[in-house]
């Protein structure tokens, strides 16, 4: 690789990497505001990017214009989250780990299940939000959806900042988070905080979705391989650190996309779990992750 | 009698016998020799399955992974290599168990979602492996796989099959029911209901997970093996995420702690698509349903649940 | 000759010290007990010496040996064995079965040989179950065929006590052993534990119920905050001024009424 053409490949790898990792911090958020309230890793997390994206096409398909169709898939993201949470978390209470993660994969392959039946196994797009054409900054091009990626979602974790820091609502889950039983004792409704942050992610999961189609195009399956990436992207910073997860998630994309430019692009989809593994040997809490000491 | 047969510890291995012997008599068709098989081999995979998640309670979620690579060594060994069938077929075996040692080392240390997620990845890696190395693997649309041979002996045909998965999955239940009333089954058993308690009493709990992760990658790899042989043809799904889950979703209904729970599970999920060929596309959809409900409703799985209705009382 | 050495043990947890500076000495072949109210450190000290938690700093010795950085697995196998204040039961194997773990380290390793359950395995299993049978007559239950999620809270107590025993340790640890016993199953536990002492294993027992502590106790440490408070026999420990200002305040009568 000689220097004159370094720059220009190095930022568009970084362009991408941004872009794309900011859609993993989007999911492991979403992981993070489900873990920290009850305690539940949400397989089907990656499901509600998938019905954001789809929802808003077949929408569009049948004549909705894009900025009604987009809110629309969003709200049926959360109607699927609550109804998850309502139907098959909340009768599974104090069941085994296993229990839970069998649970929420089950969910996961029967959204994907009813995708297909009610979508279709294509894949789909809907056009950018302001024009395909694309920029050129510091030599390499910049796609406008991938501005409104990353403003999106760093305006999504700006609006999530606010609520825990400034809503009673916010607070309230953070309470849940942090002492089941105290929040409960102070009044605080666990079960309706635990659906509220069923809704969050499945929000947040949307939004991702709705940003993402136009570069990448959606399926029924992109779910689960965007599940795993969160889930990576969340240990890396630390599960059940919102913080993290953002860094965790931006760290992720971008060591993909220099790794599919630089290695192999065949392989782009191993470095989430090259990501896992390595996490767990250099650094087992993660980024900014507090240990948990197992009381005995 | 039936008390006997009940406190006879290898009683359900032999009612399977009796069950796979006799039900050939009221086969309607060949077809159904074929349906047996690939009940029989899908049992063998799960009942290593119940081993690691129902007795060391470690959920794997990449199981295929296993079941792949044995299918291609069963492939590769003789198209490639120029080895007999069967030897790519033991090779196969020991080389899946030894890289499920070098993989479990790390990723055995995850508890939880941790290790199920770790799994997931393996089962992608292995898929993305055998998709991408197409000079080896023949890429997306996959290999065809030769005859088994052993010793001379050809097996060919859906009847053989049959007979010979059928035997394979006998001698495999055999080993799992001696394990579980083993020194290390209790070991298995004692680390999933508390990991600390069993390593204060001398168990080395990262050792015996280990052993559970291999021995039940040994029976995945070996059902895979058996799998591309009788098939004549495979692709990378056999290692892909769907047949992970299905192969979770037959251990969870069957009863994830009940060897004999694992052949119920295959049976009444490998049964259903095949006779019900319009389930096809309604497949995601029936397996995430049954996943969740057994898990919500039925949490041991069928077996151990009829079981425990009729053995009140007993132990 | 002592058989548990502690020297200058601490831990923190999250910048909290929950034991610091600890130094004493368990002498074989006695009954040495903790005490101190709630958050004193005992469970936490009981973690660092069976190897559930690592020190922070200081040194654990071991029958002679510096075991401080040792896996619970490998503290089992030269002689340690444990019983938790929160049951760590095994609910879903047998009573038996539960006592045949505790005899792990007896039994013969080799999972070929398990797999194909070769005559020399069926021996040792049946070898080991009735070993285990003893150990479970000798803390008084029966039914050793039932499932111990089954059992009531007071069974399953001894229960651990006898999954403790059955690896036949030289030093037994026991977290709370009468937690939640009425006084009829205590005594029937303060009578276990003399018997256990008598048969030469060393006993390290940590217990709220003074009246059963002074009893039985060779030696006493008193813990405050994580700091060695005091340490001695019972009647020692009983007229020390800082224990009875800290702890003995209501119990003293009742260990006074112990002594008679």
């Amino acid at each position: 690789m000689n220097g004159g053409t370094a720059m220009p490949e190095v930022m568009q790898f970084l362009f991408s990497g941004l872009t794309v990792g900011a859609i993993y911090a989007l999911v492991a958020l979403g992981f993070t505001i489900i873990y920290n309230a009850s305690e539940v890793v949400n397989f089907a997390q990656g499901e509600f990017v998938m019905i954001g994206g789809m929802a808003t096409f077949f929408l569009y398909a049948a004549g909705v214009p894009l900025w009604a169709a987009a809110p629309l898939a969003i709200v049926a993201a959360v109607v699927v989250g609550l109804a998850l949470h309502k139907l098959a978390i909340e009768p599974a209470r104090g069941a085994s780990v296993v229990a839970l993660i069998i649970i929420t994969i089950g969910a996961s392959i029967f959204l994907r299940g009813v995708a297909q039946i009610v979508f279709d196994k294509q894949y789909h797009r809907f056009p950018a939000f302001s024009g395909e054409t694309p920029f050129h900054v510091l030599g390499a091009t910049l796609l406008p959806q991938s501005v409104w990626v990353m403003a999106g979602a760093a305006c999504a974790f700006a609006l999530l900042w606010q609520f825990f820091e400034r809503t009673l609502a916010g607070k309230a889950i953070a309470a849940t988070a942090g002492n089941r039983l105290a929040a409960r004792l102070v009044g605080i409704d666990t079960d309706r905080m635990i659906a509220l942050s069923f809704a969050l992610s499945a929000a947040l999961g949307a939004v991702a979705g709705v940003l993402i189609t136009p570069i990448t195009l959606t399926s029924y399956d992109v779910g689960t391989l965007l599940a795993l990436k969160g889930f990576a992207a969340a240990m890396l910073g630390g599960m059940g650190n919102p913080l993290g997860a953002v860094v965790g998630g931006l760290v992720v994309g971008v060591i993909e996309q220099f790794s599919a430019g630089m290695l192999s692009s065949k392989y782009k989809d191993a470095v989430a779990f090259i990501v896992i593994l390595l996490t767990l040997f250099v650094l087992p809490h993660g980024l900014f992750g507090r240990g948990r000491i197992e009381r005995v | 009698m039936i008390s006997a047969l009940r406190s006879s510890r290898l009683a359900p291995l032999l009612l399977l016998a009796l069950v796979i012997a006799v039900a050939p008599s009221v086969f309607p068709s060949v077809f159904y020799y074929e349906v047996g098989a690939s009940i029989f081999i899908a049992a063998l995979a799960v009942v290593g399955l119940n081993l690691l998640m129902g007795f060391a309670g470690q959920v794997s979620l990449g199981h295929a992974g296993f079941w792949g690579l044995g299918a291609y060594a069963a492939a590769i060994g003789p198209t490639h290599m120029g080895v007999p069938p069967l030897a790519g077929l033991l090779i196969g075996v020991l080389l899946t168990m030894l890289i499920a040692w070098l993989v479990g080392r790390p990723i055995l240390k995850l508890r939880g979602h941790y290790l199920a997620v770790a799994t997931l990845g393996f089962g992608f890696l292995v898929t993305m492996v055998l998709t991408n190395e197409s000079r080896w693997t023949g890429g997306p649309d996959g290999m065809g796989v030769p005859r088994l041979d052993v010793f001379g002996f050809v097996i060919r045909g859906s009847r053989m099959w049959y007979w010979a998965s059928a035997g394979v999955l006998l001698v495999g239940v055999w080993l799992a029911l001696n394990l579980v009333d083993s020194p290390t089954g209790r070991a298995l058993r004692a680390l999933h209901d508390s990991q600390v308690a069993a390593a204060v009493n001398g168990v080395d709990v990262a050792r015996y997970k280990l052993t559970a992760f291999t021995i039940s990658a040994g029976y995945a790899s070996l059902a895979g093996s058996m799998a591309a042989f009788s098939d004549g043809h495979i692709t990378p799904t056999s290692a892909g995420f769907l047949h992970s889950i299905e192969l979770v979703t037959m251990s969870v209904l069957g009863g994830m702690g009940s060897i004999i729970g694992a052949v119920v599970g295959a049976g009444l999920l490998c049964a259903l698509p095949q006779l019900l060929t319009v389930l096809h596309d309604y497949e995601q959809v029936v397996l995430g349903l049954t996943m969740m409900l057994i898990m919500i409703f039925l949490p041991l799985g069928i077996l151990p649940s009829i079981a425990a209705r009729f053995g009140r009382g007993s132990t | 000759m002592s058989l548990l050495q502690v020297d200058g043990l601490g831990i923190n947890f999250g910048g909290i010290s929950a034991v610091d500076d600890l130094t004493f000495a368990v002498p074989q072949g006695r009954i040495y007990s903790i005490i101190g109210p709630n958050g004193a450190g005992k469970t936490t000290l009981f973690n660092m010496i069976s190897g559930i938690y690592r020190p922070g700093r200081g040194r654990i010795r071991f029958d002679g040996q510096d075991v401080t950085n040792l896996e619970p697995h490998q503290l089992a196998r030269i002689g340690l064995s444990r019983t938790f204040q929160n049951l760590q039961v095994f609910f879903r194997l047998t009573v038996l079965e539960n006592v045949m773990v505790g005899r792990h380290l007896h039994e013969p390793k080799g999972v070929l040989a398990h797999a194909l359950r070769l005559p020399s395995v069926r021996r040792a299993n049946a070898d080991c179950a009735e070993k285990a049978r003893e150990f479970v007559e000798f803390v008084g239950l029966r039914d050793a065929d039932r499932v111990a999620g089954a059992l009531p809270y007071g069974a399953l107590k001894r229960l651990e006590i006898a999954r403790a025993l059955a690896s036949e340790p030289k030093l037994l640890l026991l977290d709370e052993p009468a937690a939640g016993c009425n006084s009829v199953e205590t005594e029937e536990i303060d009578g276990l534990i003399q018997q256990i002492a008598r048969k030469g294993t060393t006993v390290v027992l940590v217990e709220h119920d003074m009246k059963l502590v002074m009893k039985i106790s060779d030696r006493i440490l008193v813990l405050d905050r994580g700091r060695k408070l005091a340490e001695g026999s019972a009647g020692e420990v009983r007229h020390n001024p800082d224990v009875i200002r800290a702890y003995l305040g209501s119990h003293g009568q009742e260990a006074a009424r112990a002594q008679s």
